[in-house]
């Protein structure tokens, strides 16, 4: 089984002031095991809800979402499946629940019954993972944003899931701790072969993603690598979202007719491309 | 300015009581609020007070520290002191108008004067030496055995564990709220008791609402790491009682043995 999840014909409904509002509309989508996933689109887009699908916070109205195989609707899977799909949420301090730090990383493997001993050995791994060990003592509230969020991650890492779901995990962040949160998620990503799911609004690290998803109004309208999904820069405005700096110059580059590939990502790419122009 | 409050009345010294389980401590506790019910006369209070003398001076703490914990207390003990001056009939001592102050009534006062004093202080030992965590803790597993009759023992102290881990962040909040008030010229320090009152309305407003948004996400994190209350759950740190506990133990139980034997043949 290399899938991790397989999302088919999902439609989401709820009812708001009387009012039925659509907020997933027949979405299918897989995800590999060992991937790195970016989903983007505005606020309002479903990207949220369709995170809380994924480790069955939410079930869906029609269709099916299945975790490594295990359908969410059935509830004797639920905590395997929150077990194996992780979920970091986008406020640190609303997901830290003990007052000191190693406690909070304990929590997660305490409700699953793990032996003592062994969630002594888990917590000192994950804590080494997210290099929060010097912090074990401390107490969350005197933590910097990046570092709580660290944490937060260092706590699904100790219960040994196969997948991280990331909603929104550097909104509140300053562009330090953004770093470090991202730098964390590629390390367990390259290194530990956990497959992520990173729900953002930051095309910066939409780039870094091995697929990128754009969501807009509960459905999906691109998917792709972020090469193929960022050379379309005209109906990615369209939909009211930037783009990474770097594509936004070819752009501007080219429709000033000089001769540029579509799908430069990074600033070196740029730069090779620069020079070899006459 | 908020940050600056201390949460409980931790003291922590790292001293042999500190560092006594917590299961330990409260039933000591228990036992100790016991034994000042069993003391009828005041040699035995002398007693109690080597006792807590001697825990005061093994703990580390400063004294002045300790009798700092009865200020708030001192007019419920002059008004129970008041009381039972009065209120004891016996052989009249004087009388102010109506009302006559006995012998019996002096040594009735003094001596529930007395007991609320130990009781305040002894009771303090055990939060200044133990963490309010570590309290909490202590107080499920010692609850733990009345879960059966309905005692909501893991509940309650997830709701402490909770409350002390938000109570920084929400006085950071409110900090905030105030600063951004003051900013649009909000005015919290002057005005009578009632238009201070007034002018709390705009900041409780919106740490209400945050607070129920935060319940709300914290509610959600907790679902989505496998929280289902008691069910299957272990602990990372687990609690041991050493030879040191049982040997503080072992004192208690001493003691109070002292009390009664004192209290029945005397």
């Amino acid at each position: 089984m290399d899938k991790m999840i397989q999302v088919e014909n999902v439609t989401f409904e709820y009812t708001n002031n009387e009012k039925q509002v659509i907020a997933l509309n027949k979405i299918s989508f897989e995800v590999k095991k060992g991937e790195f996933v970016a989903i983007i689109g505005h606020n309002g887009s479903g990207k949220s809800t369709m995170a809380k699908h994924l480790n069955a916070l939410l079930l869906p109205s029609e269709g099916d979402v299945r975790v490594q195989g295990m359908n969410t609707k059935e509830e004797e899977y639920l905590w395997d499946i929150r077990q194996v799909a992780g979920m970091v949420f986008q406020n640190p301090d609303n997901q830290i629940v003990a007052t000191i730090v190693e406690e909070d990383v304990a929590f997660g493997p305490e409700n699953l019954g793990v032996k003592p001993s062994e969630i002594i050995e888990r917590v000192n791994n994950s804590l080494s993972q997210v290099d929060m060990e010097e912090y074990r003592h401390k107490a969350p509230h005197l933590l910097s944003g990046g570092q709580k969020q660290r944490i937060a991650i260092a706590g699904v890492i100790a219960m040994k899931p196969h997948c991280i779901i990331l909603d929104e995990p550097t909104a509140m962040l300053d562009p330090s701790g953004r770093r470090e949160v991202m730098k964390t998620i590629k390390k367990l990503n390259e290194e530990e072969g956990i497959t992520i799911i990173n729900i953002t609004h930051f095309m910066e690290e939409a780039v870094e993603a091995d697929r990128v998803i754009v969501m807009e109004e509960g459905n999906i309208v691109l998917e792709g690598t972020p090469r193929e999904v960022f050379s379309q820069v005209e109906k990615l405005k369209e939909l009211g979202l930037d783009v990474p700096q770097v594509t936004e110059l070819t752009h501007q580059l080219k429709s000033a007719g000089i001769d540029l590939p579509d799908d430069i990502l990074t600033v070196d790419e740029m730069v090779m491309n620069i020079c070899r122009l006459k | 300015m908020l940050k600056d409050i201390t949460i409980g009345q931790y003291y922590p010294t790292g001293s042999y009581i500190h560092q006594l389980d917590p299961r330990a401590k409260i039933l000591a506790t228990f036992a100790y609020i016991v034994g000042l019910f069993i003391v009828d006369n005041f040699f035995t209070y002398g007693l109690l007070a080597l006792f807590v003398l001697a825990c005061i001076h093994i703990s580390k703490i400063p004294i002045k520290y300790m009798l700092k914990g009865l200020k708030p207390l001192r007019v419920i003990i002059i008004i129970t002191f008041i009381i039972n001056i009065f209120m004891t009939s016996g052989e009249t001592l004087f009388s102010i108008g109506p009302l006559n102050v006995t012998i019996e009534g002096l040594y009735q006062g003094t001596f529930m004067a007395l007991r609320l004093m130990f009781l305040v202080v002894g009771t303090s030992m055990l939060t200044l030496t133990t963490s309010p965590i570590i309290l909490t803790d202590g107080i499920e597993n010692l609850l733990k055995p009345f879960k059966k009759i309905g005692v909501p023992a893991h509940e309650l102290a997830m709701m402490m564990t909770i409350a002390l881990r938000f109570i920084p962040t929400l006085l950071e909040e409110t900090d905030k709220i105030m600063k951004a008030q003051m900013a649009r010229g909000a005015d919290f320090e002057s005005g009578n008791i009632i238009n201070r009152a007034k002018s709390l309305v705009p900041l409780l407003v919106p740490l209400f609402i945050s607070a129920f948004r935060r319940a709300d996400e914290l509610a959600m994190a907790m679902e989505a790491r496998c929280y289902r209350g008691d069910t299957n759950r272990t602990r990372m740190k687990q609690m041991i009682m050493t030879g040191r506990d049982y040997k503080a133990l072992s004192i208690m139980t001493l003691l109070m043995a002292m009390l009664v034997y004192i209290r029945v043949s005397f």
